[in-house]
């Protein structure tokens, strides 16, 4: 059903790997149940720890008690803030640029006051899983609670409860300034004004947390952990006291992560207890403990004032939005700023005022998950575009069309759209796949159409200062070895870079081995986060691979007595490319290379567009290196008496720049379309008073099999990306309009807007009774 | 702690083992017998990454004591078939790309199994009714029904 069409663009290369849906590398061991995830990894002699957690979300801790549990026989060790040699630390999210100003407190664990319910306060390493649980649960903590605040604009005011040690709540805030919106609003002939609402959401990976740790030689720990950030060993390192050398991370494949295992989880704790026990520690968080302690996706609350004309222009948008931070600053400043220049959407919009916040409370601490602040504008914006276009007679896409961003314009930031951007084209072939609405099969069912469009942006924020780095070499035997620290999500970050580097050595996939995930061992690449390791990533390998292949091609020049251009690398040969007959192995080119001494490896660094701090009173500057554009079309069936509401088809069409393997892509864009619509839908972990009632998958309900339509794809490919031959990033575009294109759909059908995700059947019967 | 001797076949290998009563089959699959491809993704039923096969019949090994199965015959996803002698699910979900993470891969496949053991040739929905207990966050489901509807076409009727 998954369809890829070619925007024309002047870009005219032939592939001879890239491009071809392809089985990933890592695809088998996981098929026939060979690969090793954390929780699979175990030692001769291996402890096993548990987490004591606060019963508190606001309290200050008065004594621990752990002397019970350290006689208890089997326990190895007990460990408290006062173990832990640097307890106090700051969020760096593994960034080597330091920019200052968000940097927030975090602590391993719990000293004095407590944040939010389920925040490590005590650590046991024990003989048994069992002994362990058991020592946790004699450890006496005293507490003196405290009222804590749950609530953001309760937070805000003046007198509220100080969940940390600061002055205010109010972790920052910021601007975005252009042109004057009170002229614009005096220009609008219809203005729409609501407030948006979305709820805390879990990543809900299937694999929980895990990791085992141990000493090696020269007291070097060890780590073997599910993570997206093997570069948090600094972080590690730090609180240890040790120098960043003796710190080594070791990635697995991972089970899971859109964004939460972004923030280190069970790493630090793990390196505490190796290096106190000196023997091997695993440490597995259960379910619970997994929806307890690790980020949520921000809650925000979003105060939305759009005017157009009676054509259709948009003459101003003013936004106010507001996001629970949770417990600890994390990601969130970071993730409010995505928000804050993506709270205009795809629009050129001549007058515009944002005003962002985020605030603590005594939640569960947020930060990153997939999309990183853009699925919740993007469910205000799109949401007040339909009903702008309703106001003014317009259909969707018209009122869309007229206000699309277009190559060359700028963002309310001043950033000028410096390559392709195909959202007309998005918009117009998802409603054309879409077709025509179904007949309803019963009185009480209403049908809906909606669309939704986004630009997501792929890769860090520019003054990150982001760097990749990846080794290829050439094995005696034509064989292909790429190192590169990148971590795999499952969402073929390793095996994409394999492809890369068969491309340009023109060797088949399987030829390529992709060594990955080793601090000490393979090329830093940085995080896999943000959307960002096809473009850095891949880039550094191609840069590394076109190096080799350079070096080959000379000395095969030499040999045949051509020219370069007259070569290149096909099918593990060197060909003439005009003389088909004359040729000469990649193993004999490689050994007549080696005798040379001719270096046939390289370690490339890619580096990102670097960019100054943008000024954060007026919001103007250079935040990312691209966009990715895109547009869902979803039809809905709404029973208008008991409000179920069931999806009937799901477009997902997005300008992917190139499809380096079709077959990943369209597994990003189907499974981010699902877990859109779970935001759109379902999803809601509901806290009361900083305690979560839903801690598993009982309560807090995913989509499963028999809840998801068949996403259809529709991949456009500009070629204009900035990753490798012109890709973009797809892992996070892939969901961020889900949700307002069904809540959308689901206001075509019933003609009254649900204003707050997600959207259950509670509400909109709620909605209905009140129309 | 009281013990009890039993006898289970798992992956056709027969094995005399002393569990707990309350031992789950997850636990002894895992930590007692190595079986590291069953996943533990919740530990109480709601996610399926632990389903193998009891007897040719799917269920939650974390939703099993290790004393029911006594006498019976487990499958784990390496006992339905290898590297060397893939059965034709684990082909297909290589090939369609029905695997990202796979963390969940394993029940999937397991599932499938049972349901294409019982229904040689199954519609859509009876395969997204069979799979409905296995979580999956990473694909949408779309590529992991169209690859164990695409052995079912495979098969003779």
């Amino acid at each position: 059903m998954s369809d890829t069409k070619k925007i024309e663009t002047p870009h005219k290369k032939s592939f001879k790997s890239v491009g071809k849906p392809q089985p990933r590398h890592d695809a088998r061991d996981k098929a026939f149940g060979y690969t090793k995830y954390a929780d699979d990894l175990s030692i001769l002699g291996m402890l096993y720890a548990k987490v004591l957690r606060s019963e508190y979300a606001a309290a200050n801790i008065l004594s621990i008690d752990t002397k019970k549990a350290e006689k208890l026989p089997g326990v190895r060790a007990v460990l408290t803030a006062k173990d832990v040699p640097n307890n106090e630390t700051i969020t760096r999210f593994g960034q080597t640029h330091s920019v200052g100003g968000f940097e927030g407190l975090y602590r391993v664990l719990a000293d004095k006051k407590v944040r939010f319910k389920g925040e490590a306060i005590a650590l046991v390493a024990a003989e048994t899983i069992a002994i362990a649980e058991k020592a946790v649960k004699l450890i006496r903590a005293n507490y003196d609670p405290l009222p804590g605040v749950f609530d953001p604009i309760e937070a805000m005011k003046p007198g509220a409860y100080q969940v940390g040690e600061g002055k205010s709540n109010v972790i920052c805030n910021y601007k975005v300034r252009k042109g004057d919106v009170k002229k614009g609003f005096s220009l609008s002939d219809v203005i729409v004004e609501n407030t948006y609402r979305v709820p805390f959401v879990d990543h809900a990976y299937i694999e929980p947390e895990s990791g085992v740790a141990w000493t090696g030689e020269d007291g070097i720990i060890n780590i073997q952990a599910s993570t997206q950030v093997i570069e948090h060993f600094r972080e590690i390192a730090d609180v240890l006291g040790f120098p960043h050398n003796k710190v080594r991370v070791i990635g697995t494949m991972i089970g899971g992560g859109f964004g939460g295992k972004e923030d280190i989880t069970v790493e630090t704790y793990l390196a505490l207890l190796a290096w106190k026990t000196k023997k091997p520690v695993k440490l597995t968080f259960t379910r619970e403990e997994s929806v307890l302690s690790h980020s949520k996706r921000h809650p925000y609350i979003m105060k939305y004032r759009t005017g157009a004309t009676k054509d259709g222009k948009i003459m101003a948008l003013e936004a106010e939005l507001i996001s629970d931070a949770g417990g600890y600053v994390y990601l969130s400043p970071w993730v409010l700023l995505y928000s804050t220049v993506g709270a205009t959407g795809p629009y050129d919009i001549p007058h515009v005022k944002v005003d962002s916040c985020t605030v603590l409370t005594n939640n569960t601490f947020s930060s990153a998950f997939r999309g990183f602040g853009v699925p919740q504008v993007c469910f205000a914006y799109e949401s007040q575009m339909d009903e702008l276009a309703r106001l003014l007679n317009l259909s969707p896409l018209e009122i869309r069309t007229r206000n699309y961003l277009r190559k060359g314009k700028a963002l309310a930031t001043g950033r000028v759209l410096d390559h392709y951007v195909a959202l007309p084209e998005t918009a117009e072939k998802a409603l054309e796949a879409l077709g025509k609405k179904r007949r309803p099969r019963s009185p009480a069912e209403k049908i809906g159409h909606g669309i939704a469009s986004a630009m997501t942006s792929y890769g860090r924020m520019v003054f990150l200062h982001d760097t990749s780095r990846s080794y290829v070499g050439i094995e005696m035997d034509g064989s292909v070895t790429v190192r590169c620290g990148v971590q795999d999500l499952g969402g073929g970050q390793a095996s994409s870079l394999a492809q890369i580097a068969a491309e340009e050595l023109g060797v088949p996939m399987d030829d390529v081995r992709v060594y990955i995930a080793d601090t000490a061992l393979t090329p830093l690449a940085g995080t896999t986060t943000a959307t960002r390791q096809l473009y850095m990533s891949g880039n550094a390998t191609l840069m590394a691979a076109k190096e080799v292949k350079k070096r080959l091609l000379e000395k095969a020049a030499q040999m045949l007595d051509v020219v370069i251009d007259d070569l290149d690398l096909k099918d593990r040969k060197v060909l003439l490319r005009r003389k088909p007959g004359k040729t000469i192995s990649l193993k004999n080119l490689v050994r007549a290379c080696a005798s040379d001494g001719i270096p046939l490896y390289k370690v490339a660094q890619f580096n990102a567009p670097f960019r100054e701090l943008i000024d954060f009173k007026k919001g103007q500057g250079q935040v990312f290196p691209d966009f990715t554009f895109g547009t869902h079309a979803v039809e809905v069936a709404v029973d208008a008496e008991t409000g179920k509401v069931q999806l009937l088809r799901l477009i997902a069409c997005l300008d992917v720049g190139k499809a380096i393997n079709p077959l990943s892509v369209e597994g990003q864009l189907e499974g981010g379309a699902i877990q859109g619509m779970g935001y759109a839908l379902m999803e809601d972990v509901i806290l009361k008073n900083g305690v979560t009632l839903t801690p598993s998958f009982s309560e807090y309900l995913i989509p499963t099999s028999l809840d998801v339509v068949d996403v259809e794809c529709i991949m456009l490919e500009s070629r204009d990306g900035v990753g490798p031959y012109g890709a973009k990033g797809v892992g996070e575009p892939s969901m961020v309009s889900i949700a307002p294109a069904i809540v959308n759909a689901v206001c075509d059908a019933l003609g009254v807007r649900i204003f707050e995700l997600p959207v259950t059947p509670e509400k909109i019967v709620k909605a209905l009774k009140k129309a | 702690m009281k013990t009890y001797s039993i006898h289970i076949i798992l992956n056709g290998e027969s094995i005399k083992i002393d569990v707990a009563a309350q031992e789950t089959l997850l636990e002894t699959l895992r930590d007692k017998l190595g079986a590291t491809e069953v996943k533990n993704g919740c530990g109480k039923g709601d996610c399926g990454s632990c389903a193998v096969l009891l007897d040719g019949v799917a269920v939650n090994s974390c939703l099993t004591l290790t004393l029911q199965a006594d006498g019976k015959e487990i499958t784990t996803i390496k006992g339905i078939g290898n590297d060397e002698n893939p059965h034709p699910l684990q082909k297909s979900f290589i090939e369609k790309g029905a695997i990202q993470c796979g963390f969940c891969t394993a029940g999937m496949i397991v599932s499938a199994k049972a349901l294409l053991d019982t229904n040689l040739r199954p519609s859509r929905e009876q395969i997204r009714d069979a799979i409905s207990g296995n979580l999956c966050r990473c694909t949408g489901y779309k590529k992991i029904i169209d690859a164990i509807q695409d052995v079912a076409f495979e098969s003779k009727p």
